[in-house]
């Protein structure tokens, strides 16, 4: 069964090691849906987390394919464990002055925040699981939506969780 | 060793020295001006200067798999690295070590399109097992040490080490590095105990079982322990392309090789088999065939040092993550006869006697398989063997009978035209005394054989093959079996006067077109110190039988003269 996965992979913070995981998922045709990469808890390692789709099978490949990577000192399947997941969006969205009200109150109801105010738009700041981003987006559509830029996700198991 | 301030260059040969470095094989040019001029009068280790740079790569493999070495070649940027590609990919598909050194510009030229610059470590990085961009010459004694450690050990491959030219000509204190911190590669050696009683276990159980080698049992050295294995268990082996040699091919156990052009008794008891034992060997399409359908009752059991080859082609009832040789050690001390296996054992020699290898011999024309018998009849199996790509690559994996490990070297995963030349010269570089054979068609003998020079210029006693049926021969068979006899573009005439080629750079030519003058030209190459290029112009009609197309089970074979 296909399912979508994250997957948190430390890395040497080297240049091209973005390159070389990147590289592997394109080469052996697994799906990258979205992929961030920052600093860890560590000096000299980066964490990245990659959101894929694919069966059992394909996961295993993935992480075992992944793991061959010299670069690569650590993969974990975090879907597999108890995780909180957050992306971040920037949204533009068409406000006319008689729909602020509106727009913010619904920003508002997500826990978002409204972080600019144009003469005709507005932008709004949500952080949250894909879920609740997609889901706000779909109530901002309706105003119709200028520019949307979205992070990607990042995740970490909970408490003890490894 | 005094700690000393030189350059990145004569830090470069210093770490080579200590990595046991006997053999380079390189091409200069600009990048690489400051590691040649480093290399002049250097006398503590050969270089060969080869004619091209793919050249100097395959003869670098060729060292690699004969020797068990790290085969080492130095190339400079931009398209002396790029013609390095081919041989990259060729010792990646085959788990060859190699440390290949490129020269790069100058770092403040790197990424600007200078004159004669690529990005050579992203063009290889699908197929090098790790590579290294060096930017600060102190890091260079541990890069270094790093690139070999990781070549040749866990699944072997080859490194790429960039240099960029202002690294090559800077300075520093020279201190060998020691300690290596490679967090994140540590390969699994030692297997799990459980795992091996399973494997015991299942071999009481089986009645059909197989042994299929690979690669892994020749680059883990576990072929005594392979014999001892198979001895004990008294289960039949059959061996991949790149596991010939493995195995003796004398053994009553041996049932030769499988896949598409395997033997009728491999590729029936792999399809039959209650319990298929995968050593050291990945499930290439060219072993499997069809894989939905490929050993369809088998319990299957595999050992290999790299987890990622385990599920990854074919579903694994039995994993065992480790070093053959290692696995193969401790699973001696575990495992009794397989007792169940006897009427099997039974089929397989009948299968054996049945359906060996055959062709239909002529007394007008010379056969290609009579010539590869008369070679492995004249030798008694004991030279080294390289070959090129194409029906005389199949033909000699058939009929030259291999007994020990690192004698037969070949293309397997890539099947690279070009090799099978230059892989000999560095094959008898690291065995100058034994013979080494290295049998190429028409047209792959085109493909490298400016290496002529090298082996007349520095005396390599080389014996070159030359299977010449003035097609390309693998390719027309093709056409003749599934494009309905369109031979579209597989004429080689034009080619050379291989005897008088062959003497142009100073090395001797031979040619037969008869088996009289086969058997007579060959001795006198055999009997010729010194390179010497012996000519057989052969049937062009023969083909490669039995055969797998691909789409077929593996037990579904066109037998041709097999039959
Ligand atoms: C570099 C490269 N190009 C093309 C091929 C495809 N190919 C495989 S076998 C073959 C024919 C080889 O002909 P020849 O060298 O004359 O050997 P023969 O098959 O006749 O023994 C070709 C073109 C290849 N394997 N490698």
């Amino acid at each position: 069964m296909t399912t979508k996965h994250a997957i948190a992979i430390l890395v040497n913070d080297q240049p091209g090691v973005l390159q070389r995981v990147s590289g592997l998922f394109g080469r052996r045709g697994f799906n990258i849906e979205s992929i961030t990469v920052g600093q860890s808890e560590e000096q000299g390692l980066s964490r990245m987390v990659i959101v894929t789709e694919g069966d059992d099978q394909t996961l295993e490949q993935i992480e075992k394919q992944l793991y061959k990577l010299i670069d690569v000192i650590k993969v974990v399947n975090l879907s597999s464990k108890p995780m909180v997941s957050r992306e971040l969006a920037l949204i533009k969205v068409k406000a006319e002055q008689a729909e602020r009200p509106e727009i913010k109150s619904l920003a508002d109801t997500f826990r978002a925040a409204v972080v600019d105010i144009g003469t005709r738009n507005m932008m709004i700041q949500v952080v949250g699981d894909t879920e609740k981003v997609d889901a706000l987006l779909e109530l901002l559509k309706p105003y119709g939506i200028q520019e949307l830029s979205r992070t990607g996700v990042t995740a970490m198991t909970r408490g003890n969780a490894l | 060793m005094k700690p000393e301030v030189i350059t990145g260059s004569e830090i470069l040969l210093r770490s080579l020295l200590l990595e046991g470095v006997e053999c380079v094989f390189g091409y200069p040019g600009g990048a690489v001006l400051y590691i040649y001029d480093a290399l002049y009068g250097f006398k503590d280790f050969h270089h060969l200067l080869t004619r091209h740079e793919q050249g100097a790569i395959h003869a670098a493999d060729g060292y690699a798999r004969a020797s068990g070495k790290v085969g080492v070649c130095i190339a400079t940027s931009g398209p002396g690295a790029t013609n390095l590609v081919t041989g990259i990919a060729t010792a990646y598909m085959d788990s060859v070590p190699l440390v290949v050194i490129t020269g790069n510009v100058h770092q403040s030229l790197i990424g600007t399109d200078a004159f004669q610059e690529a990005d050579i470590t992203g063009i290889t990085m699908p197929i090098t097992k790790h590579s290294y961009l060096v930017r600060d010459v102190k890091d260079l004694p541990r890069i270094i040490h790093e690139a070999f450690h990781i070549a040749n050990s866990g699944r072997k491959g080859p490194v790429l080490i960039d240099i960029p030219k202002d690294v090559s000509a800077a300075t520093t204190l020279f201190e060998p590095a020691k300690v290596m911190n490679l967090r994140g590669y540590n390969p699994t050696v030692a297997p799990n105990r459980l795992q091996l009683d399973k494997v015991a276990a299942a071999i009481q159980e089986a009645s059909q079982p197989v042994i299929l080698a690979g690669g892994g049992v020749v680059y883990s050295g576990g072929h005594e322990e392979l014999l001892q294995f198979a001895e004990t268990t008294e289960i039949p082996v059959t061996t991949t392309l790149l596991g010939l040699g493995g195995f003796p091919s004398g053994n009553r156990l041996w049932m030769g090789m499988p896949g598409m052009h395997g033997t009728y008794t491999a590729n029936n008891a792999i399809q039959q088999s209650d319990l298929l034992i995968c050593i050291g060997a990945r499930f290439d399409d060219r072993v499997t065939g069809k894989l939905d359908g490929f050993a369809p009752k088998a319990k299957i059991v595999h050992i290999d040092i790299d987890p990622a080859e385990i599920g990854k082609n074919v579903h694994t009832d039995i994993p065992v993550v480790g070093d053959v040789k290692t696995v193969l050690e401790q699973l001696n001390k575990l495992i009794k006869r397989a007792d169940k296996a006897d009427a099997w054992r039974d089929q397989i020699q009948q299968w054996k006697a049945e359906k060996p290898f055959k062709y239909k011999d002529s007394n007008d024309s010379l056969k290609p398989q009579w010539v590869i018998e008369m070679l492995n009849e004249t030798t008694h199996g004991e030279a080294i063997v390289t070959t090129d790509v194409g029906q005389h690559q199949m033909w000699t994996a058939q009929y030259y009978k291999f007994n020990q490990p690192r004698s037969w070297i070949t293309s397997g995963g890539l099947g690279t035209m070009g090799f099978g030349f230059p892989s000999a010269i560095g094959a008898q570089m690291a065995h100058p005394d034994r013979l080494v054979i290295s049998i190429n068609g028409d047209g792959g003998m085109q493909m490298c054989s400016q290496e002529l020079a090298i082996c007349a210029i520095n005396k390599i006693p080389v014996k070159i093959v030359v299977i010449n049926n003035q097609v390309l021969g693998m390719v027309r068979q093709w056409q003749e079996l599934i494009y309905e006899n369109r031979y579209s573009h597989i004429d080689l005439s034009g080619s050379p006067d291989f005897v008088k080629l062959a003497e142009a750079y100073g090395v001797k030519g031979l040619r037969a077109t008869n088996k009289e003058d086969a058997q007579a030209v060959w001795r006198e190459a055999l009997e010729t110190p010194g390179p010497v290029l012996v000519e057989f112009v052969v049937d062009k009609q023969e083909n490669v039988y039995p055969m797998v197309t691909q789409g077929s089970t593996i037990d579904q074979m066109l037998m041709g003269d097999c039959e």
